[in-house]
């Protein structure tokens, strides 16, 4: 499935723009995704394992914390999740 | 909407206003009613800069009786790329003057009321609350946190637009029933991972498009017609043109806006943004230290150099930048940084250098957590070292 990777964590992800991993999971996606760009982990999660609150998730259009199962919603490979970062430019 | 004045209380179009928005007053969606509504409104633009021109150019036009602009900041001329409210001979002027001129020249007949001030916790509730809607055209974290509280806290809707790059968002925060910008967002990003548009630089064009979508989901919050960005998320790529929609729910323990709210009145926002003040950085020993990592000012580098002592120079622009302007800096791009770390010496202190200091800043700290024992970042970059010891090498 394809990560869509926003413009100010793609320093991190080696400078590309979408990232395509193999998961059952979004959880695993995301494991999936830090394994191949270790410097994402720490932009992305807290110390703790969470997800950073400045950064959300979508699993298509949906917002993964609102989804039933959240992380643990099973994807496919059609399925996108596109980490949509906070931005405040507007000068 | 119950802070627009109510039917028998709007104001009569008079005769310059009937043939002035004729092309409004013929469409179903606005009519008579409608244009008195828009009479009758009155709107807050915060910022007149890349969103806040076309978004302040396009309310005038529309007919908001009474548009309340903030903007402390003065006209420059890399804002003309986009800021298309102010003109070549303004370069200088106050914004807030130069953007008052245009909207009465195009529109005599708005009230255009001047905030000549930095909005902050100290005057945001006393400015925002004269006014019925509040269109976000700011370039920072903690001001949008700021806006956002104070729209909540007095039951302002407020009609939000963002740019980085080529990418946009908008959506409509605020409302009743709808998320706010802390339902999207609880926690801001650490300071210095996004970087402004001066840093991380903007296509001119896209404050255009998202400042008018901004301009359009005001004028119909104003007439009460259409589906409004109420509980979506626009995103706007200009560079591959395509528009998605995420979905947006109000949070039910957002702390300005759920059930048991525990912001109740605006707090410090610089702080709740991470952003330590200039004087409290760590100057011991003479030292200026951001973040861990020691700035290097343009003159003590210039003397280093002068005086035949090591200068290793990183470069982390982009090519096409280093076309434009060097310092002999060794050119790896920032994103090709962690793939490059071999061609980056680890025996010599690495002077990482960018346009202005803000990129070099974050790699500095890559390098430092890489294991790098000796990085510092050139403050000011190349812009400082031009003003400050070469004019010769070009500003951009």
């Amino acid at each position: 499935m394809t990560i869509f990777i926003p413009s100010p964590l793609r320093l991190y992800a080696g400078g590309q723009d979408a990232v395509e991993v193999t998961a059952a999971t979004v959880a695993e996606a995301l494991e999936g995704l830090t394994q191949a760009h270790p410097d994402l982990r720490k932009h992305l999660f807290t110390p703790e394992g969470k997800l950073r609150s400045f950064v959300n998730l979508y699993l298509n259009d949906e917002d993964v914390r609102y989804l039933p199962a959240k992380e643990d919603t099973p994807v496919t490979s059609a399925d996108q999740l596109s980490i949509i970062p906070s931005i405040a430019g507007g000068d | 909407m119950n802070t627009i004045a109510d039917l028998a209380s709007l104001p009569d179009l008079s005769t310059d206003d009937l043939s002035r928005y004729s092309r409004h007053l013929i469409l179903p969606e606005v009519g008579m009613e409608g244009q008195q509504k828009l009479k009758a409104a009155r709107v807050l633009c915060v910022g007149t800069g890349g969103l806040g021109s076309p978004l302040a150019l396009y309310l005038t036009a529309a007919g908001i009786g009474t548009l309340g602009l903030v903007d402390f900041d003065v006209v420059d001329a890399s804002n003309l790329q986009r800021q298309i409210i102010h003109s070549t001979k303004d370069i200088g002027r106050k914004k807030l003057d130069s953007a008052a001129e245009k909207l009465t020249a195009l529109n005599p007949a708005i009230k255009i009321i001047k905030h000549d001030t930095m909005l902050s916790s100290a005057n945001a509730l006393d400015i925002i609350k004269d006014y019925d809607i509040v269109a976000d055209g700011t370039d920072n974290f903690p001001t949008r946190y700021l806006v956002n509280d104070a729209c909540v806290l007095l039951n302002k809707p407020n009609a939000y637009g963002s740019i980085f790059r080529f990418e946009g968002q908008a959506s409509v925060f605020a409302t009743e029933t709808g998320p706010c910008y802390r339902c999207l967002y609880p926690e801001p990003p650490p300071p210095g991972l996004v970087p402004s548009c001066a840093e991380g630089g903007v296509l001119g064009i896209l404050p255009g498009l998202v400042g008018v979508i901004q301009a359009t989901e005001v004028i119909k919050l104003i007439l009460g017609k259409g589906d409004s960005l109420v509980g979506r998320l626009l995103l706007v790529d200009a560079l591959n043109m395509r528009f998605r929609e995420l979905k947006l729910r109000k949070n039910p323990e957002c702390p300005v806006c759920g059930e048991n709210p525990t912001v109740t009145e605006l707090i410090d926002y610089q702080q709740f943004c991470g952003i330590v003040p200039e004087t409290a950085l760590d100057t011991s020993g003479g030292k200026v230290v951001k973040n861990g990592i020691e700035q290097l000012s343009v003159k003590e580098l210039k003397r280093r150099i002068d005086a035949g002592e090591d200068a290793y120079i990183i470069d982390v622009r982009e090519p096409y930048e280093y076309q434009i302007a060097q310092i002999g800096g060794k050119l790896i791009p920032q994103n090709d940084v962690p793939s490059r770390l071999a061609e980056i010496d680890r025996d010599r202190e690495v002077i990482v250098q960018c346009r202005s200091g803000a990129r070099s800043q974050r790699i500095a700290e890559f390098l430092k957590q890489a294991g790098y024992p000796r990085v510092v970042n050139l403050a000011g970059g190349i812009l400082a070292w031009s003003e400050e010891i070469d004019p010769s090498v070009q500003k951009y």
